[in-house]
């Protein structure tokens, strides 16, 4: 059983240059950055994200997108949006960025042993989940089922395609994917990601529900666990992007409601989110 | 009860009808099974049956410009079509087994009629059929947003 513990943040405000190992093209918008740390090891939790700084241009927050059982190496998984994004996106081998962190609270891995674990991503939401994927594999007697649900556009849109064909094949994890339209010749279900809810065995007093994609996605993922399935609302946990700027909770960018983005998540229970979900502008 | 009502009594969109109800389903209805890749009906063509998924799944298909392009799966436990249900009686879509499929056929004419001639029966299945035609349109507006367009 490994145990989580809290991770500790060097110097909070100065990027360390971390350098580039390899950068590899997920999906057309989409690209996953390999560092090296410095000191050759960057310990953080399931669901923490770092500032990755493209130097003279900008900083973005962007979650880990590896197994914390790794730490020689951290991924971050990117899409280009932005001057930022794009400017990462350029990287070569050998590059350097600037990385602060890691902030935030973890996926509650550790109150979920002993129950189901049901990990529900939507499109590139399925990458800050992937540690908590690894943890939980990596420390299956932890848990009871482990379910693992996907959701995305199309099948040419599935992130890290091979990782969840192989999460598939194991016979100690339920992994599927939905996607919202194919041409025939896709085999696997069509239809947003609720709909898989019901097709998958879990016991909904104790289970522990992981849920990363936009708002609506996890809203609507959230009122379908409540109100079809039981399960409690504490019992739900999803993660919330806003733009950051500190990540220190200081500036206030990423207020949400009374909540900063930054040091009371990106990790939140629903019931402490959710009902703000609903509110234009906030 | 019968082989094919004891099925039915299981199937998530009938259980909790009575017997009855039950015995007179399944009076119209026969089991099936498809294989894979097989097309169970056209689009446009005569809406004759009303389907019971029991296990397995079928992909809907609409025809768009040179490509079948797959709007929505079913599975076991679900319904497949209700264009039976209201003139034309044309499908809307195709329906495209993705693996071999155990279903329940029930003839849509004789259906109609025993609804009309048993209305506490009928009333039972619209209202049944009812929640599956919101469950879908709610599930097709969310597919119609950016559902999974923002996250990072």
């Amino acid at each position: 059983m490994e145990t989580l513990t809290e991770p500790a943040v060097i110097d909070q405000m100065t990027p360390i240059p971390f350098r580039v190992r390899g950068v590899r093209e997920e999906l057309p918008h989409t690209f996953t950055l390999e560092l090296e740390p410095p000191d050759g090891s960057f310990a953080f939790l399931p669901g923490q994200f770092t500032m990755v700084y493209a130097f003279g241009i900008g900083e973005v927050p962007i979650s880990i997108s590896s197994s914390t059982s790794k730490p020689g190496t951290i991924l971050q998984t990117i899409r280009r949006t932005g001057a930022v994004t794009h400017a990462l996106g350029r990287l070569k081998s050998g590059d350097y960025v600037g990385i602060r962190g890691p902030f935030g609270t973890p996926w509650p891995l550790d109150t979920a042993r002993g129950g189901d674990l049901l990990i529900i991503g939507g499109g590139i939401g399925l990458a800050p989940l992937r540690p908590a994927i690894y943890h939980a594999i990596e420390n299956r007697a932890d848990y009871e089922r482990v379910v693992v649900l996907y959701g995305t556009r199309t099948p040419d849109d599935i992130l890290f395609e091979k990782e969840l064909a192989a999460w598939g094949e194991r016979t100690d994890v339920t992994t599927m994917i939905t996607v919202d339209a194919a041409d025939r010749g896709w085999h696997g279900s069509v239809g947003v990601v609720t709909r898989l809810i019901g097709r998958v065995g879990f016991d909904p007093a104790n289970t522990t529900v992981l849920v990363c994609g936009p708002e609506i996605m996890m809203t609507v993922t959230a009122r379908r666990l409540i109100e079809g399935s039981s399960v409690e609302p504490e019992n739900i946990y999803v993660t919330m992007e806003r733009n950051m700027k500190c990540a220190i909770g200081v500036c206030g960018h990423c207020q949400f409601g009374e909540k900063f983005i930054c040091t009371d998540g990106a990790v939140f229970p629903y019931p402490e989110v959710g009902h703000l979900f609903d509110i234009k502008g906030v | 009860m019968s082989e094919l009502v004891a099925t039915l009594s299981d199937h998530d969109f009938f259980r909790g009808m009575s017997e009855d109800h039950l015995a007179k389903l399944a009076g119209v209805a026969t089991e099936i099974e498809v294989d894979g890749d097989k097309v169970l009906f056209g689009e446009g063509g005569t809406a004759d049956a009303a389907y019971a998924i029991v296990s397995g799944s079928i992909a809907l298909e609409l025809s768009v410009a040179t490509r079948q392009l797959i709007v929505q799966t079913l599975h076991g436990g679900e319904m497949l079509g209700w264009s039976w249900l209201y003139p034309p009686y044309r499908w809307s879509f195709s329906a495209v087994a993705n693996e071999p499929v155990h279903l329940i056929r029930f003839e849509a004419e004789q259906l109609r009629d025993m609804f009309d001639n048993d209305c506490a029966l009928g009333y039972e299945v619209m209202k049944r059929f009812a929640g599956v035609i919101t469950s879908r349109l709610a599930a097709t507006r969310l597919q119609l947003v950016d559902f999974y367009g923002n996250a990072n």
